[in-house]
């Protein structure tokens, strides 16, 4: 072959190429490098640098150590435990909830039946739908007067001469659920369509393979398809956790800020924000959701790699 | 029923699946898509009804009488509660430029890393992919900073360029991937002819590439298209704001009205569901893409 593609060049115009292929390399990798560094490395480091700061965005920054986030850790001032304690509720719930039901789906999916497609673009829909759109919509569910009380009545959970149930802010927590299964709900399609794709990628010839051996619909999925998709389910349960650490969006919508019941780290990192200045505060949050975020994934990694 | 005494293939008993066992697995999965499209169903019917019917007299399904009964002021009045038009053309604009900016930056990343030799090239790869794992949370806080520092707050710019250093490390898995396949005889043929490296890459591997420059553009427009979090922050003013952020304020002013408010939240999931009816095999597709090789 031609080795790295030119061919029989003397000495000084291989080392001219060298020169040339240096200055093409860089050139290719600059627009993704400034993008790189300027918006994820270098906010990344200025972020942990600012974590031990108190800073309000104008003026000089106080350096404090670790009071930023001796801060967050104090009940009494920030209720970020409490955030931090609702992620991994809502967690749970993804991981040994949605997950299992998608699933299912995604298993019943793969077995061939009529209108496959149809019913997985259906199922998939609401992950396409804005946030936005979704948290009103559920707003409206849960409204007073919402979708949810009137089937209560229809059902007859709620009887005539009842009051309403409160399910956005009764003060006893039912605005985190209220929250959660809209969540919970628009991402079922998500994982359905990665699991889907995972059953789908077992050889149709060891499904056969195994049905000539006398297996059961159930014990395909089980010894089969299941053990295949090991990847697909890892991803999904990386997916799964670090989303649920991040959630933001629907909380936002649902309920404000600074409502404690519903808060979330990333609420509390955007009211310190936006609504106190105390970037000091807020980076330190964000530094512990990232460190959140990868701790979660490499232990995931390695609770499936351990399984090999 | 049959035992698999015999060998002869014919008489083996192959499980076939029961009718029953299809019939129940369709229920299952009819029952969950009807979860999943009953919300969707109840928003349209309530934009199209007033107070009355949506709270007492008719709660559950489209209004009563002939469409012309129906209420389709809702829209008009949904239309003019704010500048959704406008909302509409800044998401287009913001989210057809970070598309750009971002397929650009990872087509030539990856011919860099995956067509050129070079010591560090897997390494470089690695560090971008980096990118996956960093939530976006990390760095709103010093880019906000940054922004408003230069006055850039309310310019499309100002999400732009952090949707497109956002949605990289995913383009660039996309692309690497692409372009591995790319058969390296090809380059070396145009080395021959005596093509440097610029022009391969535009002549050569960027014409191949055009599957996974969908792939990437159907990514990235997902990622961008909804994204509230930036939004919100670095747009204030009404007439800047993407569709997610002007919703979200629209919203934000108390209407106790709700056939506008339905009727507002239709005109802005209908594109995206139009978007999805005609692309939906290459959106299902660039999503599985994303997290196999993530």
């Amino acid at each position: 072959m031609f080795g790295r593609g030119h061919f029989s060049l003397g000495r000084q115009s291989i080392m001219k190429r060298k020169k040339l292929d240096g200055i093409t390399i860089f050139l290719f990798l600059l627009p993704a490098l400034v993008l790189f560094i300027g918006i994820l490395a270098a906010p990344l480091i200025s972020s942990v640098v600012n974590s031990f700061y108190q800073y309000k965005g104008f003026g000089s920054k106080t350096w404090l150590g670790w009071d930023n986030y001796k801060r967050l850790f104090d009940k009494n001032q920030i209720p970020f435990w409490d955030s931090v304690v609702h992620a991994f509720i809502l967690a749970g719930f993804s991981v040994f909830l949605q997950l299992p039901l998608a699933l299912g789906l995604a298993l019943l999916l793969g077995r061939g039946i009529k209108g496959e497609r149809f019913l997985l673009s259906v199922n998939f829909l609401p992950v396409l739908i804005s946030t936005v759109v979704i948290g009103q919509l559920w707003l409206k569910v849960f409204h007073p007067e919402g979708l949810v009380n009137s089937l209560l009545r229809v059902v007859g959970y709620l009887k005539e001469g009842d009051k309403n149930i409160q399910w956005l802010g009764d003060g006893q927590g039912k605005l985190l659920w209220a929250c959660f299964i809209p969540m919970l709900w628009q991402y079922v399609g998500y994982h359905m369509l990665l699991m889907y794709a995972g059953v789908k990628s077992v050889p149709p010839e060891l499904r056969e393979a195994a049905k000539i051996d006398g297996a059961t619909d159930w014990q395909v999925d089980r010894f089969v398809v299941i053990p295949s998709m090991k990847q697909i389910l890892k991803v999904s349960v990386i997916f799964a956790v670090t989303g649920s650490l991040k959630s933001y969006d629907l909380i936002r919508i649902m309920a404000t800020l600074q409502t404690k019941e519903a808060s979330v780290p990333s609420t509390i990192l955007m009211d310190y924000m936006t609504l106190r200045g105390e970037y000091g505060v807020a980076s330190a949050v964000a530094v512990l959701l990232i460190l959140l975020c990868f701790f979660f994934a490499i232990l995931i990694s390695a609770a499936f790699k351990e399984r090999d | 029923m049959a035992t698999k005494k015999s060998y002869n293939y014919d008489q083996y008993q192959v499980r076939k699946t029961k009718r029953w066992v299809n019939v129940v697995v369709t229920i299952v999965l009819v029952i969950w898509a009807v979860i999943n499209l009953y919300p969707l169903y109840w928003m349209l019917a309530f934009s199209l009804k007033d107070n009355d019917q949506i709270l007492v007299t008719n709660r559950f399904g489209l209004p009563k009488g002939l469409p012309s009964e129906w209420i389709w002021s809702n829209y008009k009045e949904a239309m003019n509660t704010g500048p959704i038009g406008k909302f509409f053309l800044n998401s287009i604009i913001i989210t057809g430029a970070t598309i750009i900016l971002t397929t650009l930056a990872a087509m030539m990343a990856s011919y860099a890393i995956t067509r050129i030799r070079w010591r560090g090239s897997e390494a470089m790869n690695r560090i971008f992919m980096l990118g996956i794992t960093i939530p976006i949370q990390a760095s709103i806080i010093p880019v906000y900073l940054v922004v408003s520092k230069l006055q850039l707050i309310n310019t499309p710019i100002a999400l732009i360029i952090p949707y497109s250093a956002f949605a990289l490390a995913m383009a660039l898995l996309i692309c690497t991937g692409f372009m591995t396949q790319i058969p390296k005889e090809l380059d070396e043929a145009a080395y021959i002819d005596g093509c440097g490296r610029s022009k391969v890459f535009f002549t050569v591997i960027l014409p191949l590439m055009k599957p996974a420059v969908a792939t990437t553009a159907i990514y990235t427009f997902l990622q961008c298209w909804n994204e509230l979090m930036f939004a919100q922050t670095f747009m204030t003013g009404l007439k800047s704001m993407t569709l997610p952020a002007g919703m979200a304020q629209l919203f934000g002013s108390h209407t106790t009205q709700w056939g506008p408010i339905g009727a507002a939240l239709v005109i802005a999931t209908f594109p995206t569901i139009l978007f999805y009816v005609l692309f939906s095999r290459r959106i299902q597709d660039s999503f599985i893409a994303g997290a196999v090789k993530g």
